[in-house]
């Protein structure tokens, strides 16, 4: 790896709009940053907490949600529930200390190819200037007991094991 | 777990192979635990690829394949097509998109190559947790549903009952012919709207394919494409359309007037017993209960006394009638734009201020003036200015462009000059757009007719003189553009060019239907390009300017357009469906129902007795929004299960949770 950091992005992808952004910005050629992994659900809707946290547990230094825009959504309105969960979480993660800045939302329809492309260009630039997101000395505190930001109230079911079933 | 995956690189060409490199990514694929075999080749989706893959899930026993090449909207289908021919379950195949979203976005290498070793990796992780699945196949009912009877819906109608199937056509005035049947002359071609319009509404009143519901609107709508069940209210209109001959008696001896907002735009008047026009179809009146004199004051029955037939029923009540349809077709129009929200111009505070509709009537033979031009003290006016783009091309009202109102307005400009020679007539426009066939033309003509082109978005309309020319006008005050100064024009009548805007009721509409709307109000097609007629919603078309603004001849084309789609449909029969629906485990559920509510599609039923709820499969469309949000993880969303996600997101950080693992150890 090179000496630089790169912070690793997992992109949460709707399959209706934001998935074809991507496709389109890959389609015509419009270069962006390669930090954000793509996985693909078939609404933003589906994007359970769960998921997010998984994926900072796992070790990504940030997630980005893409789905519809408001009112655009396939299936009607999956992405304003995406919303309320969205502002939700950002509040969990940042009483978990990490910062709000690392969980994005974005809309982009399947034409808007830019502003996806743009809006991981945008994260990666954020993320670099943060730094990793180191989980185990962030969020549990180095001796792997949960360990909540100064001031804010303590969090214990986010460091319990994922349920793990389909 | 011990399954044998098959992971297959594309290099597609130089497509991938140029930003990846695909034979060090399959060689370390083919490290992996779990996989039996992997491979790089030029051209996957080639009939040589296709062999590779289907020749190893033979002899090599594969039970799992992921394909790392373009997007799965590309060749999911392709490569679901090998594995089921190799006798694998097509569902058991993953792709992951490294040309679209890796090898097409960047041009560096390394990062390339490590981005599609982490998209492999998650869609081997993911693959393992996949399950087989069956595709969904249902039959396709032949009847169509058509909701609106403007020049789309009656275009629709007789496109499908022409080819002999049979449609219901709901329309929710007393007679079908929409917007169209109000115009006078339509642009660029000045032929008379009721001319080419009303053979066609007569068509769809006697086609022996076509039920007609006038005077109807659609209640409820349940079921999935091919199987929809629909309810519509057919509204009590009190006269007996079994009996009643379309005589017109009874319209002649109401003795109640009522202005008609709707068809005459406020400037003429109906009968409480009425038909919108004389050519209405059907041609049964309906009688407007809330102006009644004798559903207001109980007496009067003149109608019912004279009618020759004894049509008149005031016991009538509002009917339900249900039907089923494969297919749905919704062409409901638009409003237009309201011209009191823009106060500074006057509409309804002074007298002579019109709107374009109104125009379209006073113009019209047929109309409350028999076609002249008049003022409001009955004499003609000597000079008129017709504003452009009211409510358009403004980001305080609307800010796209209506598209019909810069050829309507030259059109306006024409019938002026024609009826009254001596008449100035001033256009007030901010550009012309004039796009059309035949368009440019038609602008050039009436220029030369005379017409005064002011460019300028009018800033006034106003009644406050400040010199002696302008005593009793209408003032319009407009900065020119082209001269670069302000100018005060006085007129003796101002015509609105209102703009169109969604139905109000359009989000309900949408709502009824499970349609999008886009951020005006008006419902969205499935591709702006490529799917403008079929919605998100499989089975569910729209046509005309309920999707935008548009003029006649689109809209027609939009008409046909759709009913071609749905003829396909039914010619084809059958129609196969993904199987990505949820499912609630009912040992897992709690009845909490808070996955009730979140179902855009209310495909989730609460068992009152047994506290559980459940996923009505043929409604689900497989979101995935409740599978998210069940707090006990009772609901499975099928080929987007929690495990496989999770799955996913392990394997797609391969490398960082290794580093992490290394740094816990240290």
């Amino acid at each position: 790896m090179s000496a630089t950091y790169e912070p690793v992005i997992v992109g949460f992808l709707c399959n209706w709009c934001s998935y074809r952004a991507a496709d389109l910005a890959g389609t015509a050629r419009l270069h962006y940053a390669p930090n954000m992994r793509p996985i693909r659900v078939m609404c933003s809707g589906r994007v359970e907490p769960d998921l997010v946290l998984k994926a900072f547990r796992e070790g990504a230094d940030g997630v980005l949600i893409a789905g519809c825009h408001p009112g655009e959504c396939h299936y009607i309105e999956g992405n304003l529930k995406t919303l309320r969960r969205y502002v939700l979480l950002k509040r969990l993660i940042r009483q978990m200390g990490i910062e709000p800045e690392r969980l994005q939302l974005v809309w982009a329809s399947a034409s808007e190819g830019t502003v996806l492309a743009e809006a991981v260009n945008r994260m990666t630039e954020q993320l670099r200037a943060l730094g990793p997101l180191r989980w185990r000395q962030t969020v549990l505190g180095g001796d792997g007991r949960p360990a909540a930001a100064a001031g804010a109230p303590k969090v214990e079911a986010v460091a319990a094991p994922m349920t793990e079933e389909a | 777990m011990s399954e044998r995956v098959g992971v297959y690189i594309c290099h597609c060409g130089t497509n991938i192979a140029g930003v990846v490199n695909v034979e060090e990514v399959a060689h370390w694929s083919g490290e992996l635990p779990e996989v039996a075999i992997a491979r790089d080749y030029k051209f996957m989706c080639s009939s040589l690829g296709q062999d590779l893959i289907e020749k190893d899930i033979k002899e090599l026993g594969l039970t799992r394949v992921v394909v790392a090449a373009c997007s799965p909207h590309m060749h999911e289908k392709t490569f679901r097509g090998s594995a089921q021919r190799a006798g694998l379950n097509p569902f058991l195949v993953e792709m992951a998109n490294i040309r679209e979203l890796d090898a097409w976005a960047t041009d560096d290498k390394e990062a390339a190559t490590q981005k599609a070793k982490a998209m492999i990796r998650g869609a081997i992780e993911r693959v393992l947790f996949h399950e087989p699945l069956e595709m969904i196949t249902v039959t396709i009912n032949p009847n169509t549903l058509i909701v609106g009877g403007g020049i789309a819906g009656i275009t629709a109608a007789l496109e499908l009952a022409n080819a002999g199937y049979h449609v219901y056509l709901v329309e929710r005035e007393p007679s079908i012919g929409g917007h169209m049947a109000q115009l006078d002359k339509t642009f660029p071609t000045l032929d008379c709207a009721a001319c080419i319009l009303t053979p066609r509404m007569v068509d769809v009143g006697q086609h022996p394919n076509i039920t007609l519901l006038a005077y109807s609107e659609v209640e409820a709508v349940e079921g999935y494409v091919g199987n929809f069940t629909v309810t519509v209210r057919k509204k009590a209109s009190y006269v007996n359309e079994e009996l009643c001959t379309g005589c017109g008696i009874c319209e002649e001896k109401c003795p109640k007037k009522v202005v008609d907002q709707v068809f005459e735009a406020g400037i003429g008047t109906r009968k409480a017993v009425y038909r919108p026009f004389p050519q209405a179809v059907p041609k049964y009146p309906v009688i407007d209960r809330e102006n009644c004199i004798y559903f207001q004051k109980g007496k009067c029955k003149a109608c019912q006394i004279f009618c020759p037939t004894n049509a008149i029923d005031f016991e009538q009540q509002d009917r339900m009638i249900q039907f089923e349809v494969g297919n749905i077709i919704v062409a409901t129009g638009y409003d237009p734009f309201d011209a009191t929200r823009i106060p500074h111009y006057g509409f309804g505070r002074l007298p002579n201020v019109i709107t374009s509709v109104q125009f379209e009537r006073m113009v019209n033979a047929s109309g409350p003036t028999g076609g002249r031009i008049l003022l409001k003290d009955g004499t003609p006016p000597k000079s008129v200015g017709i504003i452009h783009c009211v409510g358009s091309r403004d980001e305080n009202y609307n800010e796209y462009c209506s598209r019909v109102c810069c050829m309507y307005s030259l059109k306006f400009a024409h019938l002026v000059r024609e009826r009254l020679p001596d008449a100035e007539v001033y256009n007030f426009y901010i550009d012309i757009r004039a796009s059309g066939k035949r368009y440019e033309e038609f602008y050039h003509r009436v220029m030369m007719e005379g017409v005064n082109m002011i460019r300028g978005r009018v800033a006034e309309v106003t009644d406050v003189a400040r010199t002696a020319d302008e005593e009793g006008k209408l003032i319009i005050q407009v900065y020119d553009t082209l001269l670069g100064e302000q100018r005060r024009i006085p007129v003796d009548m101002v015509i609105l060019s209102v703009g169109v805007q969604p139905r109000k009721d359009a989000r309900q509409v949408a709502q009824l239907f499970g349609l999008g709307c886009d951020f005006a109000g008006f419902f969205t097609e499935r591709h702006p390009k490529l799917d403008p007629l079929l919605t998100m919603v499989e089975g569910i078309y729209i046509a005309g300017a309920c999707q935008g603004p548009m003029a006649i001849p689109e809209t027609v084309a939009q008409g046909a357009g759709a009913a071609a789609r749905v003829a396909g449909m039914i010619g084809q029969g059958t129609v196969v469906m993904e199987p990505i629906k949820a499912h609630i485990d009912p040992e897992q559920c709690s009845g909490c129902r808070i996955c009730n509510n979140l179902c855009p599609y209310k495909a989730i039923v609460y068992h009152e007795d047994r506290k559980i709820s459940e996923v009505i499969s043929a409604l689900c469309q497989g979101c995935g929004t409740c599978v998210a949000a069940c707090p006990s993880a009772a609901i499975t969303g099928a080929h987007f299960t929690r495990r496989q996600l999770m799955a996913q997101v392990e394997g797609i950080l391969w490398d960082v949770r290794q580093a992490m693992e290394v740094e816990a150890s240290a």
